[in-house]
C-alpha cells in the first residue's frame, strides 16, 4: 500500500496578516490529514457548503495554495520542494477537473488545443498521426465522437460535452489521481449521469482514484464509496458512504440530507422545520463546535470545547459529542474508517 | 380548478443571428392560476428564461417578439404603450432574475435599492414611513432591520437573495417570476430561500412562476409543472401526477436521470442533444433522442393535448 498523497495535519488561514489590520484570519480548514493510497484505487467524496474548505483541500493537495501550518506530501515528499523530476511526475499522477466547463477554454482556439498541449508537455506521441490516434482514442473512452468534437471551437459544444472533454484531457495523461471540485453543478441534470458514469469508468477501467469535491450528496453517494462530511473546516462525519448517508449520526449531515430537495411529492420538504439560519446568520460563535448554534441537540459541553471524534461504527466516525461514550478517532487516523472496498463493490 | 390571471396565447420569440433566426420559443400556450406555483422545467437552451423576459417584455435585440399575446386580467401587455408596461413591471409582474444577488447595486445600501422601485411608482411616503415599510420587507423574508442599512458585500449570497425576494414583492406583485432563484446556493440555504419565498407568495396571494432544471426543486415546490423542450411544452401536468407517472418520453428520461439516495446503480443520462433552433427540424423536435419514435413522429409535429384530466402532452403516443 503505498501513499499517492498524504494531506498531514494541514491547517489553512486566510487572512491576519498586518495589511488589513485583522485581529484574526478565517480559519478555512482546520487541522486535516488524509491519506490518498495508489493501490487500491479509491473515490471519496468532500462534501459541505460553501465555506466548509472543501476546495482548499483541492487547492492544497494541488499545489495551488500552501497550508498555514501541517503539509501536503506527494510519495513521501513535501510537494511545496519537490526536486525537478519528482515534480514533473506529480504534476502528471495528480490532475485536476473544475466546475466551469465554460470558463477553462480559451474561445479563441479550438478544443483540440487543450488535449495537444499536454500530449506536447508530456511528450505523449512521436508525430502529428501519434497524437491524432491518442486524442481519438481519449474522446472515444469518455464517451464522446471525435469526429463532432475534434476541430470545433468552444462555443460550438454544449456544456456536457465541454465537461467530458476535460474528462478526457484528465484522462490522457494517465494520472493516478483525479480532483473533481463540483464537476456537474453547472451542467444540465440529464447530462450529469452521463458526466458521472463516465468519471466512474476511469476509476473501473483505469484504477485512478478520485476525489470528488460536491456540495450534492445525492451525486457523492451514487459514485463514491467512502465520503468526508466537513463543516467549516472540520470533518464532521467520515466513513462509508452507504453509512453516512443512510444513517447518518451528525445532526449537521442529518441536515444536509434533509435539505435535499427530493423528486417525489409524497415526501415533502416542509415536514421538519430548521433550527438556526445560516442565511441570516452573520457571526459564528468560535468556542466549542461551530455547528452548536444550528444543531437541534445543542448541550452545554457543545459550547465549552470543540467535539473531537468519536469512532461510531467500523467504517465511520462523528465528530459530535452524542456519540462522546465511543473511542476517540485521531484526525491522522481517517484512514481507518475510510473502508477500502473491493473495486467490484462499486 | 382557480381561474387564471395570465394567460399566454402562441407566443413565439426569435433571437435574429447572422446565420438565421434562432427560434427560441415557438407558438407556446398556458395560462398561470390565483395563487398557482407553476414550474418551468428544460435543459438549457429549452426557452424557459426567454419566456420569463417575453412575459415582462425585456427581450433585448437580437431578440425579439413575433407574435403572441400575454393577457393579465384579460388584457394584453403586449398592447400596452411602454411606459404602461413600465408600471406594470414590479406592481403587477415581479422579477427575480437569475443570479439576482449579483445584481445589487455594490455601492449603495440595501435600503436604498430596496425603496427604489417603491420610489418610482409613485408612492409618496415620509422618510419616516419608508424606514418602516423597508424593515418590514426586510422581516418579511426573515431578515433584521440592522441589515437595510448594509451594504450587499457585507452579505451572504442567501441574504442577498431574500433582499432580491425583498424587492420583487415591495409593491405587492399578483405574479412573482424567479428565474433559478437558488442555483447558486447550497441546498441547506436553498432550502431556506424558497421556505421564505413561498411564504411571502402565500401572504401576498400572489402566484409564482418558478423556473429552474431541478426537478427534486419542482416536486417539492411547484403545483403543477410544464417541462419545455426546444421552444415548446412537451408535458404541463399537476406535479403529483407527473412524478407518479410521467407520460411524455422525455419527462420519463429526465425524471429517470435523477440521482437518488435510495437506490444506487448504473447511473441513466439522455443520450443525444437537443435539435439546433435554427431549423426546427420536421415533426417531434426530441424524436432523434426519444426511445419510442415511431414513423409518424418524423413527419408530424405532435400538438399539445388534454390526455387527461389537466395533463397537457405533446406526443403521438397519446
Amino acid at each position: 500500500m503505498s501513499e499517492l498523497i498524504e494531506v498531514r495535519n494541514a491547517t489553512k488561514v486566510f487572512g491576519g496578516g498586518r495589511l488589513f489590520r485583522q485581529k484574526t484570519g478565517l480559519v478555512a480548514l482546520h487541522d486535516f490529514s488524509l491519506t490518498i493510497t495508489e493501490e487500491p484505487p479509491t473515490i471519496t467524496a468532500i462534501v459541505g457548503e460553501s465555506g466548509s474548505g472543501k476546495t482548499t483541500i483541492a487547492r492544497l493537495i494541488l499545489g495551488l495554495a500552501s497550508p498555514t501550518s501541517g503539509a501536503v506530501l506527494y510519495r513521501g515528499k513535501d510537494i511545496q520542494n519537490l526536486a525537478r523530476g519528482d515534480r514533473l511526475q506529480y504534476l502528471r499522477d495528480v490532475q485536476v477537473i473544475l466546475q466551469d466547463p465554460y470558463e477553462v477554454y480559451n474561445p479563441f482556439y479550438k478544443v483540440d488545443h487543450v488535449l495537444k498541449t499536454p500530449i506536447k508537455k508530456f511528450h505523449l506521441a512521436k508525430s502529428g498521426a501519434q497524437t491524432q490516434a491518442l486524442m481519438e482514442q481519449t474522446l472515444n473512452a469518455v464517451g464522446l465522437r471525435p469526429e463532432e468534437t475534434l476541430g470545433r471551437h468552444p462555443h460550438q459544444l454544449s456544456g456536457g460535452q465541454r465537461q467530458r472533454i476535460m474528462v478526457a484531457r484528465a484522462l490522457l495523461i494517465q494520472p493516478r489521481l483525479i480532483i473533481a471540485d463540483e464537476p456537474v453543478s453547472m451542467v444540465d441534470a440529464s447530462l450529469r449521469a452521463t458526466i458521472l458514469e463516465s468519471l466512474r469508468a476511469l476509476h473501473l477501467d483505469f484504477g485512478i482514484s478520485m476525489l470528488y469535491i460536491t456540495h450534492d450528496l445525492t451525486t457523492a453517494y451514487q459514485i463514491c464509496q467512502n465520503i468526508i462530511v466537513l463543516y467549516r473546516g472540520e470533518v464532521a462525519e467520515v466513513g462509508n458512504v452507504d453509512l453516512v448517508v443512510k444513517k447518518s449520526l451528525h445532526p449537521y449531515t442529518q441536515l444536509l440530507i434533509n435539505s435535499i430537495p427530493v423528486p417525489d411529492t409524497n415526501h415533502s420538504w416542509h415536514q421538519e422545520k430548521l433550527k438556526g439560519d445560516p442565511a441570516a446568520q452573520v457571526t459564528v460563535s468560535t468556542q466549542g463546535c461551530k455547528f452548536a448554534d444550528r444543531c437541534p441537540h445543542v448541550m452545554d459541553i457543545c459550547r465549552a470545547e470543540a467535539p473531537p471524534l468519536f469512532r461510531t461504527d467500523d467504517g465511520r466516525a462523528a465528530a459530535c459529542f452524542l456519540y462522546r461514550d465511543r473511542p476517540r478517532l485521531e484526525e491522522t487516523e481517517l484512514e481507518q474508517v475510510l473502508a477500502v472496498p473491493a473495486l467490484a463493490a462499486v | 380548478m382557480k381561474p387564471a390571471i395570465l394567460e399566454v396565447r402562441d407566443l413565439t420569440v426569435h433571437y435574429h443571428t447572422s446565420r438565421g433566426a434562432v427560434q427560441a420559443v415557438n407558438a407556446v400556450n398556458f395560462d398561470i392560476r390565483e395563487g398557482e406555483r407553476l414550474g418551468l422545467v428544460g435543459e438549457s437552451g429549452s426557452g424557459k428564461s426567454t419566456i420569463a423576459l417575453a412575459l415582462l417584455r425585456l427581450i433585448r435585440p437580437p431578440g425579439r417578439i413575433e407574435s403572441g399575446q400575454v393577457l393579465l386580467d384579460g388584457a394584453d401587455l403586449m398592447e400596452l404603450s411602454e411606459e404602461e408596461m413600465r408600471e406594470t413591471r414590479l406592481a403587477e409582474i415581479a422579477l427575480v432574475a437569475q443570479g439576482a444577488m449579483n445584481s445589487l447595486n455594490p455601492v449603495a445600501r440595501i435600503k436604498a435599492q430596496l425603496l427604489d422601485g417603491l420610489k418610482d411608482h409613485g408612492d409618496q411616503l415620509s422618510s419616516r414611513a419608508l424606514d418602516d415599510r423597508a424593515g418590514e420587507l426586510l422581516n418579511s423574508v426573515g431578515l433584521r432591520r440592522e441589515v437595510a442599512h448594509m451594504f450587499p458585500h457585507e452579505l451572504s449570497g442567501g441574504m442577498k437573495q431574500r433582499v432580491c425576494i425583498a424587492i420583487a414583492i415591495s409593491l405587492r406583485p399578483r405574479l412573482i417570476i424567479a428565474d433559478e432563484p437558488t442555483s447558486a446556493l447550497d441546498v441547506v440555504v436553498q432550502r431556506q430561500v424558497m421556505d421564505t419565498l413561498l411564504k411571502v407568495q402565500e401572504e401576498l396571494g400572489a402566484s409564482v412562476l418558478l423556473i429552474g432544471h431541478d426537478m427534486g426543486l419542482m416536486a417539492q415546490v411547484a403545483d403543477r409543472v410544464g417541462i419545455m423542450y426546444a421552444g415548446n411544452f412537451a408535458e404541463v401536468s399537476q406535479a403529483v401526477d407527473l412524478f407518479r407517472e410521467p407520460l411524455h418520453p422525455y419527462s420519463q428520461l429526465l425524471i429517470k436521470s435523477l440521482p437518488s439516495l435510495e437506490d444506487k446503480g448504473t447511473l441513466q443520462g439522455i443520450p443525444g442533444l437537443p435539435p439546433s433552433l435554427l431549423e426546427r427540424p420536421i415533426g417531434c423536435a426530441f424524436r432523434a433522442r426519444c426511445p419510442k419514435a415511431f414513423d409518424r413522429c418524423v413527419t408530424e409535429e405532435p400538438l399539445l393535448r388534454e390526455v387527461q384530466p389537466d395533463r397537457l402532452i405533446s406526443c403521438h403516443l397519446y
